[in-house]
């Protein structure tokens, strides 16, 4: 089962070229690691896959298998969190953003497992910046989709909190999502991780 | 909660939070009104002939002081990346915040415009007069206005290119406008010039918000 196809992308920045004519294909039940030096255009390609930016040419497509209204979950380098509002409430109003509505006691139970116990009426400004990403990956949890794009998700993260979410993404790889991520050290994953390499290109 | 109204409340609690952001538009405003009286002198008649220029170029230019807060922190946090990836349209999203906006920071100025149209002499029909262009004239500056800081919420520094690129296009509903209270200061019939204005707002509510969309998907390229 095809989660996204995408076929001949060509990405171009600043006169020069990130990649050309790649294809990508991505399945349920699968972990993709997206690797590659600084500048190689990981971040740019997830953007693509996302739909959030147009490609040079290619294009992108995104078969959603699940009944909800999130095709894709990207998480980027930008938290999508406001610092003055709450975790509770940054995260109501994204949950609210895609039409789902998770009641309180969900909210204050899945922050919990992210170990923000007592932090989740605090400005998400005030809190660290580990903590802050827990915050911002917490939303994987809440919302039911086939495939997630996560760019650098262990930023910032401790030993601990990287195993977590490791585990997260191995849980949702088995019930047969798939995900995308990057990451600059390895994935100690208890599936099979297909790598995918991109080269710095002059 | 619905996702619209998500979008409504959550830009109404940060306002109420970030209260200062609020007052600086209207500080501005009541201040630059306050001192044209001093500046000019206060012969009840030069104020009377200036006074609905002056609170609409007050009106533009404490606009566009608070204009630029419109998308830049949910473009700095990645909140806009994550509206553009919801199923809600994204031009509904533009209304909505745009809405808000207009809600938070215009119409506190509409409210203190009684005692500042006291300040320059201004009849009662004047006044009404000034009251309808300014309940129907704000909501373009808010809507033409988004479409350029949505434009330029990626530069460093957009402040300037902003006012460059929004005040010539603020010229038309500045003369309707102040053309509007001075019929008013003869008695005559200003309807025309309301009409005007009415019809300005209807196409910008209609096309703005789609223009707001494309401009921010660019931003994001």
């Amino acid at each position: 089962m095809d989660v996204l196809i995408a076929r001949n992308l060509t990405c171009v920045k600043q006169d020069r070229t990130l990649f050309s004519e790649l294809d990508v294909t991505l399945r349920a039940g699968e972990l993709v690691h997206l690797t590659g030096p600084n500048g190689a255009g990981k971040t740019s390609l997830l953007r693509i896959l996302s739909g959030l930016s147009l490609p040079e040419s290619g294009l992108v497509k995104v078969h959603s298998n699940s009944q909800s209204d999130v095709p894709l979950l990207y998480l980027g380098h930008k938290l999508a969190q406001n610092k003055h509002l709450s975790a509770i409430e940054n995260l109501t109003y994204w949950t609210a953003l895609h039409r789902v509505n998770p009641s309180l006691d969900e909210l204050y139970d899945v922050l919990a497992r992210y170990e923000l116990v007592g932090l989740e009426d605090l400005p998400t400004g005030q809190l660290s910046a580990g903590q802050q990403r827990r915050v911002s990956l917490a939303r994987t949890q809440l919302v039911d989709t086939s495939l997630w794009i996560l760019d650098e998700p262990y930023t910032s993260l401790d030993v601990s909190g990287i195993a977590f979410i490791q585990a997260r993404v191995d849980e949702f790889v088995a019930q047969g999502g798939c995900v995308i991520m990057t990451s600059h050290q390895a994935l100690l994953s208890s599936h099979q991780v297909k790598e995918l390499a991109l080269e710095y290109r002059i | 909660m619905s996702p619209l109204y998500s979008i409504i409340h959550r830009d109404f609690t940060l306002a109420m939070r970030q209260k200062a952001d609020i007052f600086q538009p209207l500080t501005f405003f009541a201040l630059v009104i306050t001192l044209f009286p001093i500046a000019v002198g206060p012969a009840p008649e030069t104020l009377q002939k200036i006074g609905p220029g002056v609170i609409w170029v007050a009106a533009i230019l404490s606009a566009l002081l608070g204009m630029e807060r419109l998308f830049r922190d949910d473009f700095n946090d990645g909140v806009l990346e994550q509206m553009q990836l919801s199923k809600l349209n994204l031009s509904w999203i533009m209304f909505a915040k745009v809405l808000t906006h207009w809600l938070v920071s215009i119409v506190p100025l509409i409210f203190i415009s009684p005692l500042l149209a006291l300040f320059l002499n201004l009849t009662m029909p004047m006044y009404w007069a000034l009251l309808a262009t300014l309940l129907l004239g704000t909501p373009i500056l808010s809507l033409l206005g988004a479409i350029a800081v949505a434009l330029t919420v990626g530069l460093q520094k957009g402040g300037i290119l902003l006012s460059l690129i929004i005040i010539p296009v603020f010229i038309p509903l500045l003369i309707f406008a102040t053309s509007a209270v001075d019929t008013a200061m003869f008695g005559l019939n200003y309807l025309p010039q309301l009409a005007i204005i009415a019809a300005m707002l209807c196409i910008a509510m209609a096309l703005t918000p789609i223009a707001m969309s494309y401009a921010i998907r660019v931003s994001h390229q």
